[in-house]
C-alpha cells in the first residue's frame, strides 16, 4: 500500500499556510484538546513512548531530552527551534515552514506545552526570507486568534512565539551555537556539559529540536504512540540500546537525479528506492557512481552500497556516520570523487568556527592537500596524511567541542576508504580533472 | 579620505528615528538586550547596506554594549558588510555547495563573474549588484540556485537565464 503523507499531507493545498485552511483541516484542535485533559508531563510521557528521534541530525529520543529539564523549575524555560538548516544538501524543513507553517507552529506549542516554556525562540537561517514571512504571517494569525500569547485557547498557558534570523552561518545549527547567536555573541558551540536543558539560553533550562520533531509530535497526540510506532523500523534485536527507527521522515533528493525534491516516507527507505521510485532515476540515464547519504557530514556511499535503509542505524553499516537529516545527494559515474570531496572540505573549512585547534587547522589543511590534488600537484603520501588527520579531529576523539569536525572528518575517511584507486590514479595522472577552472576568487 | 578614519562621522551620521525605534520595539521580547544585536545589525545593514562603525556605536547605546561587543558579534558573520564595503542594492549570492555544483554550478559563478565584470564580494561599478557565492542556500532541488537579497531563484541553468536575471536586477 502506498504511503500517505502526513508532514507534507496538507502541502499540495491551495490555501496550505492559511489559519482558515488549517483549522477546516482540524488544525489545533489536538493543541485545544491536549491543553484540556492533558498534564505537561503527560505530553512529554506520550512523545517518549512513541519513540520519536530527533530529526535534525543527531536522532536523539526527543520525550527522553525533555525530561532532562530540571524538575520544579520556577522558569523561565526556552524552546528554541532550530531553522538554522544549513546541513549541505538539506531543505527538508523549508518546505515543511513555507507549505504548512501552522502545523509546525502547533507542534511548537504543543512541545512549548509539555516542556512548560513560555517562549519560544524560531532561530530560522537569512536565507530563508520566503519562509520566515510565511511563519511571521503564521504567527500573527495565531496571536490574533487567542492560539499564541496569553491563556492560549483558554486555557491557563501562555506562550510567546518569537522569530530570530540568523546571519549566513553554518555553525549555528549546532545549538549551543544557536544559543549563542541568539544572545546576541559569536555562535562558538558551548562545552558540555552543562547541557542546554539544564543550562541553555540566558543561562536558563532550553530544549533546542528540529521543526520536523516538532511536527510530528501534533500527530503523535492526535493519533496515538501506537500509530507512530505503525510507522518505521522497529528496534534491532541484535542491538539492545537501540529505541528503533520510528515515523515518518522528511528524505531530500538532489544532484544527478531527474527529479529532485522532498518527499515524505516511513523511515528506512533505501537510497535505491529513493533515486528510482522518487528521483525519477539517475539524471541524464547515467549510472550513479554514489552520493552523499544525510547532508555532508554523514560520509560518502558507493553505489553498490544503496540497498542502505536510511533509518538511524542503516548507515552506519557501511561506515557512514549515520542518518544525518536524510539528504541524499547522488552523483553520476562521470563525476570525479576527489570534485566531490574537494567540493565537501571546502565547505567544511569554511564554516569551522574556528575554536578549536584541531579543527579549524585540521578543516584547513584537508581543504589545502584536496585543493592540490585538483590543481595536478598531489603527493602520494597525502592520502595518508589526509586520512590521519581525518581520524584525529572531531568530538569522538576527543580533540574539539563540536561535531562539525566529524562531521568534516568523516566524508574524507569514507572517500578514501571506499574509492582509493580512483584518488590514487589521480594523484598519478598528476593532471586536474576539472573541465572547468573556478573562478579564482571563489576559493 | 574621511572612510580611512574609523571614528569618522561620530556624532554626525545618525540612525533614523525608524530604525532606532525598530531596534528598541525588539527589546521586550528577549530577557537580555544583547539578544537585540543581530536583529538590530540586520535592520541596520538592510536600511544603509552596510553597518558603519558610527552605527555599531549607536547600536551598542542602545543595547548597554561596548562597540567592541557589537562588532566581536558582527564580524563573526562573514554576513555584515562595514562602512567601507556596503553592499550594493541587491546581493546576488550564487550557490557553490555539492547538489548545485553537480549541476553546472562553479560555470554559473563564472558566468556571473564574467558578465558583472566582478569576481566575488564585489560590486559592480553602478552600484546594483554585489556578487557573492554561498554555502547551500537550502534550495537543493533547483540546482544551480542562486539568491537575490533573501529570496531564492531556481533553476538557473541557461545562459538566458543569467542575462535575464542579471538585465531585472539592474532595473530595480
Ligand atoms: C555542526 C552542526 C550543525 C548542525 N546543524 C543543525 C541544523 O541546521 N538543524 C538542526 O535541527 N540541527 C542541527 N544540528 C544538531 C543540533 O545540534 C541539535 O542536535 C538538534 O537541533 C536537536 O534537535 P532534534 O533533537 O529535534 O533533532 C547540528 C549539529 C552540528 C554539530
Ligand atoms: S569543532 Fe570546529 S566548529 Fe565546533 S566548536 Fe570547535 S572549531 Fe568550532
Ligand atoms: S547545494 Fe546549492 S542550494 Fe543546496
Amino acid at each position: 500500500m502506498a504511503y500517505e503523507p502526513v508532514l507534507l499531507g496538507r502541502a499540495n493545498k491551495a490555501d496550505s499556510t492559511s489559519l482558515e485552511g488549517y483549522r477546516r483541516d482540524g488544525g489545533y484542535e489536538t493543541l485545544g484538546r491536549i491543553l484540556k485533559e492533558m498534564t505537561c508531563d503527560q505530553v512529554t510521557e506520550a512523545v517518549k513512548s512513541s519513540g520519536l528521534r530527533g530529526r535534525g541530525g543527531a536522532g536523539f529520543p526527543t520525550g527522553l531530552k525533555w525530561t532532562f529539564l530540571p524538575k520544579g523549575h520556577p522558569g523561565p524555560i526556552y524552546l528554541c527551534v532550530n531553522v538554522d538548516e544549513s546541513e549541505p544538501c538539506t531543505f527538508n524543513n523549508r518546505v515543511l515552514v513555507e507549505k504548512d507553517p501552522h502545523q509546525v507552529l502547533e507542534g511548537i506549542a504543543l512541545s512549548a506545552y509539555a516542556v512548560k516554556a513560555s517562549t519560544a525562540y524560531f532561530y530560522i537561517r537569512y536565507e530563508y526570507g520566503a519562509g520566515m514571512r510565511i511563519m511571521q504571517k503564521a504567527i500573527d494569525e495565531a496571536y490574533a486568534a487567542g492560539i499564541l500569547g496569553k491563556n492560549i485557547l483558554g486555557s491557563n498557558y501562555s506562550l510567546d512565539v518569537f522569530i530570530h534570523r540568523g546571519a549566513g552561518a553554518y555553525i549555528c545549527g549546532e545549538e549551543t551555537g544557536l544559543i549563542e547567536s541568539l544572545e546576541g555573541k559569536r555562535a562558538w558551540p558551548r562545552i558540555k556539559p552543562p547541557f542546554p536543558a539544564i543550562e541553555g539560553a540566558f543561562r536558563k533550562p532550553t530544549i533546542v529540536n528540529n521543526p520536523e520533531t516538532l511536527a510530528n509530535v501534533v500527530h503523535i497526540l492526535q493519533k496515538g504512540s501506537d500509530w507512530f510506532k505503525s510507522i518505521g523500523v522497529p528496534p534491532d534485536p541484535k542491538n539492545p540500546r537501540d529505541p528503533g527507527s520510528y515515523g515518518p521522515k522528511l528524505y531530500c533528493i538532489s544532484g544527478h537525479v531527474n527529479s529532485p525534491g522532498v518527499v515524505e516516507l516511513p523511515l528506512g527507505v533505501t537510497v535505491r528506492q529513493l533515486i528510482t521510485d522518487h528521483g525519477g532515476g539517475v539524471w541524464k540515464g547515467k549510472k550513479a557512481k554514489g552520493c552523499i547519504p544525510g547532508g555532508n557530514s554523514m560520509g560518502v556511499m558507493t553505489e553498490a552500497e544503496f540497498d542502505t535503509p536510511l533509518d538511524f542505524n542503516g548507515p552506519g553499516r557501511v561506515g557512514c556516520l549515520g542518518l544525518g537529516t536524510g539528504a541524499v545527494t547522488v552523483f553520476d559515474e562521470d563525476t570525479s570523487i576527489v570534485d566531490v570531496l574537494h567540493n565537501l572540505c571546502r565547505f567544511f573549512q569554511h564554516e569551522s568556527c574556528g575554536q578549536c585547534t584541531p579543527c579549524r587547522e585540521g578543516t584547513g589543511w584537508m581543504f589545502k592537500i584536496i585543493d592540490r590534488f585538483a590543481k595536478g600537484q598531489g603527493r602520494g603520501e597525502d592520502l595518508a596524511v589526509l586520512e590521519e588527520i581525518a581520524d584525529k579531529i572531531g568530538i569522538m576523539p576527543g580533540t574539539t567541542i563540536c561535531g562539525l569536525a566529524d562531521g568534516a572528518g568523516w566524508p574524507v575517511k569514507n572517500a578514501i576508504r571506499k574509492f582509493r584507486p580512483e584518488f590514487e590514479k589521480y594523484i598519478q595522472d598528476g593532471s586536474s580533472k576539472r573541465s572547468k577552472p573556478l573562478p579564482m576568487a571563489a576559493h | 579620505m574621511i572612510q580611512d578614519n574609523p571614528m569618522a562621522g561620530i556624532g554626525v551620521e545618525k540612525l533614523s528615528h525608524s530604525v532606532r525605534d525598530q531596534i528598541i520595539g525588539l527589546l521586550p521580547r528577549y530577557p537580555c538586550k544583547q539578544a537585540v544585536t543581530l536583529p538590530a545589525l540586520h535592520i541596520v545593514q538592510d536600511e544603509l547596506r552596510c553597518v558603519p562603525f558610527w552605527a555599531m556605536r549607536e547600536i551598542a547605546d542602545i543595547l548597554d554594549l561596548s562597540p567592541a561587543e557589537v562588532h566581536d558579534t558582527m564580524s563573526f558573520y562573514g554576513f555584515f558588510r562595514t562602512g567601507e564595503d556596503p553592499l550594493g542594492k541587491t546581493r546576488l549570492w550564487v550557490c557553490r555547495s555539492l547538489a548545485c555544483q553537480l549541476r553546472g554550478g562553479d560555470d554559473l559563478l563564472s558566468q556571473f563573474c564574467k558578465k558583472l565584470g566582478v569576481s566575488p564580494t564585489e560590486t559592480t561599478g553602478d552600484g546594483m549588484i554585489t556578487l557573492e557565492f554561498a554555502e547551500c542556500i537550502g534550495a537543493c532541488e533547483g540546482a544551480p540556485a542562486v539568491m537575490v537579497n533573501d529570496e531564492h531563484r531556481l533553476n538557473i541553468d541557461q545562459p538566458e537565464k543569467v542575462d535575464a536575471l542579471i538585465e531585472e536586477l539592474r532595473a530595480l
